[in-house]
């Protein structure tokens, strides 16, 4: 089977030298941080070439973050999609629970070759922090995660998480505090400590050459899905569905299938109280051609070019951006993109709980729901052999405390507003979170 | 001031002036909308009363990705309460009718969506135009690098066509080969980043300020302004001593917190700084 490494081969869809997808992506960055990302991409293509960077990222990605991620025929949940057959790509079985580990393995390993010894990263839903604190635990570097308050609040688990592994987190009480707060905060601090930091971007997104570097990364998702697909099923799925926040699991999945002309590609992006309504994070359905950490795409912006508040309630979709190469995709009409609200989302997430046992993300809930929307269209039009695979990014252990209030199976007042207390010590005192880790 | 020099020009002129004083430029920064429209021209207006050479103005933006606290908290501010890009402008064109002489300074995505909800187009050529008419001599555009910036819809061929200066920066991490192409694409000025940081006053001038002037100086004849980091007139002295120009940016947004005497007391003391006349600190 197709490995990690293979992800990093080369493809006949690549961007130009400058990291342009046709009118997207670039460099729109400070000066001074352009030595660091010509040294993330020289040092990238150094390592793509070099057999012993890739048959370490094999092993990692194998015996560390548990790859290849099985395909499962979700058959009950079929029965809700029109009769379509629904293939759920599980990167919610890797280690750390979702896609992110993949791309962060990578870079992790890229820090080493460049001797740097500290790591940044954004988060949202706090997967990529986690994912994050993983490698930089395993490899003995120093992690600082950059995370919006109102995520800490939501995502408060892998804030835990996190600091179990050993990173600092920092609650960004900027702007909006969310994702794109924490984008700010992550290149404010690289641009000060660049000398001996990496920062580990956490998505498809950003200047060159993060988008291809961390899509690259993420192939396996799709070239192992294409083959595991094509093995058990002697065909091509129909149609290819994944949830775009900045876009990483979307093209890792997408990319492998581009020159597959049959096999439709739809990214579904976060409309939060419906895109009618102003209160969403669908940068490509609602938003307008722009430049916002580092790289030209589309992006959630009013007249002036000022950046819009978005809103999801999934945290790490809560971006008013997308990586360049779905504005590219997007325009082309390779891939088309369209609106999941939170309500259908979730109703997508208790639908996968009940049918196949599976709690998702809610990041992920919104492919589902895509995919059962979609599911009906394909069977009227192809018949009832018609197959989805949805990439199935994420698992929802961190969600578990927002759907718990969504659909009111825990009465509200029984969810815990201050952690619980910790050990008891000797004198009989409650020692709530003070000891060392 | 001749109605037919552009602002690139008129720009040389600022510098050349303070040459013929055998002392450096003083250029304040202060952004517009802080803590009103009205507000800032005021104190905009005070900072070249009190002895600065050119201003900055500071466009607002909603996420100032090169901005330490300070300038972070003024900007927020003045988008809270609503400021426009116009507003901007406006300012801009105020300072000049009394004889000011400014630039902007911007994040690049307003510039790229100018005027976005006319008729008849905006972008970056409408914003050039705009500033040109408005009396404006220059853009300085921390997150937007020469690369980005040409071709023949480009920035640089925009801000050409209205002879106002397209100001590009280097920072000490800046390869000889990123300056020498970063000061062929600059007009009027060079903007030296005398760290690696973002905006905020620090205690002492960072010794790679000198270095990076140095290195510049091998690839252009442009004046070099040094930026980040200065907040007193001992400071401004001691960036006088190799710059052509001494910005300053985040002490003086902090004095505006303090209202426009300290504002111009602080501007007043730079003034001095710049002709070694300070009085030490
Ligand atoms: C499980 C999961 N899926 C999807 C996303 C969205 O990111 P991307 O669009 O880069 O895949 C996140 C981000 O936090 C995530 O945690």
């Amino acid at each position: 089977m197709t490995s990690a490494s293979s992800g990093l081969a080369g493809t006949t869809h690549e961007p130009d030298e400058a990291g342009h997808f046709g009118p997207y992506g670039g460099r729109y960055m400070p000066e001074a941080l352009i030595a660091a990302v010509d040294e993330v991409a020289a040092e990238y293509e150094k390592a793509r070439r070099d057999p012993e960077f890739l048959a370490e990222l094999d092993r990692l990605q194998r015996d560390y973050a548990g790859r290849p991620s099985p395909v499962t025929d979700a058959r009950r949940l079929s029965e809700h999609a029109g009769g379509a057959r629904i293939l759920l790509k599980r990167e919610d079985l890797n280690h750390t629970g979702s896609h992110k580990i993949n791309n962060v393995l990578g870079q992790a390993l890229l820090t080493r070759r460049m001797g740097k010894t500290r790591v940044i990263a954004e988060t949202g839903a706090g997967q990529h922090g986690v994912a994050t604190a993983t490698a930089a635990a395993l490899m003995g570097l120093e992690c600082v995660v950059y995370m919006g308050e109102v995520d800490t609040e939501r995502q408060a688990l892998n804030v835990a998480r996190m600091r179990l592994l050993g990173a600092e987190v920092v609650p960004v009480t900027t702007g909006s505090r969310t994702l794109k707060d924490a984008l700010n905060e992550a290149y404010r601090d690289w641009v000060a400590s660049v000398e001996h930091t990496h920062y580990i971007l956490g998505t498809a997104a950003g200047p060159h050459p993060f988008p291809r570097m961390v899509r690259d990364f993420h192939r396996v998702i799709g070239l192992e899905a294409r083959e595991q697909v094509l093995a058990a099923y002697g065909r091509l799925p129909d149609a290819v569905a994944a949830c775009v926040g900045g876009g990483s699991n979307a093209i890792g999945i997408f990319h492998p299938f581009l020159d597959d002309e049959g096999v439709r590609l739809v990214g579904f992006e976060a409309a939060g109280d419906g895109v009618e309504t102003g209160r969403h994070a669908a940068s490509i359905t609602g938003g307008s051609p722009g430049a916002l950490h580092g790289a030209m795409s589309y992006l959630l912006q009013d007249e002036d070019g000022q950046t819009l508040e978005t809103h999801s309630i999934s945290a790490g979709l809560d971006y008013p951006g997308v990586g360049p190469e779905h504005a590219f995709l997007a325009d082309s009409g390779r891939a088309t993109y369209e609106p999941v609200t939170d309500a259908e989302a979730m109703e997508a997430f208790r639908l996968l709980c009940r049918t196949e046992g599976i709690i998702p993300a809610i990041e992920s809930a919104h492919a589902i729901a895509g995919a059962l929307r979609l599911g009906p269209q394909l069977v009227a039009e192809l018949g009832p052999d018609a197959t989805i695979l949805v990439n199935l990014s994420g698992r929802g252990d961190k969600d578990v405390d927002t759907a718990a209030r969504w659909f009111g199976v825990v009465d509200p007042e029984s969810l815990p507003t201050e952690p619980p207390p910790g050990p008891v010590d000797a004198d009989g005192a409650v020692a709530s979170g003070e000891r060392e880790l | 001031m001749t109605a037919s020099l552009t602002g690139v020009d008129r720009l040389g002129e600022v510098f050349a002036a303070a040459k013929a004083e055998d002392r450096a430029a003083l250029i304040g920064y202060l952004p517009a909308g802080y803590p009103t429209v009205k507000g800032s021209l005021g104190l905009l207006t005070q900072v070249l009363d009190a002895g600065a050479d050119l201003v900055e103005v500071g466009l607002p933006y909603s996420d100032p990705v090169l901005d330490g606290p300070v300038v972070q908290h003024a900007v927020e501010t003045a988008l809270r309460a609503g400021v426009r890009v116009r507003d901007t402008l406006g300012v801009v064109e105020q300072l000049a009718a009394r004889g000011g002489r400014a630039v902007v300074m911007t994040y690049w995505n307003p510039v790229l969506r100018y005027g976005s909800g006319r008729e008849g187009g905006g972008g970056p050529a409408a914003f050039a135009r705009d500033l040109a008419n408005a009396g404006g001599l220059g853009v300085i555009t921390p997150d937007l690098v020469p690369d980005e910036a040409s071709g023949p819809t480009g920035w640089l061929a925009a801000a050409d066509r209205e002879g106002i200066a397209p100001i590009f920066l280097v920072a000490p991490s800046s390869t000889d080969e990123r300056i020498a192409a970063t000061t062929a694409a600059t007009r009027g000025f060079l903007y030296a980043a005398s760290t690696m940081g973002v905006t905020g006053a620090r205690d002492a001038v960072s010794g790679t300020a000198s270095t990076l002037v140095a290195r510049a100086r091998a690839h252009t004849d442009l004046p070099i302004g040094v930026g980040l980091g200065v907040r007193n007139g001992a400071q401004a002295g001691e960036v006088a001593g190799f710059a052509d120009g001494v910005i300053v940016g985040s002490a003086l947004v902090s004095a505006a917190e303090h209202g426009r005497a300290a504002v111009a007391r602080l501007t007043t003391e730079l003034a001095a700084g710049v002709r070694g006349q300070h009085t030490g600190r």
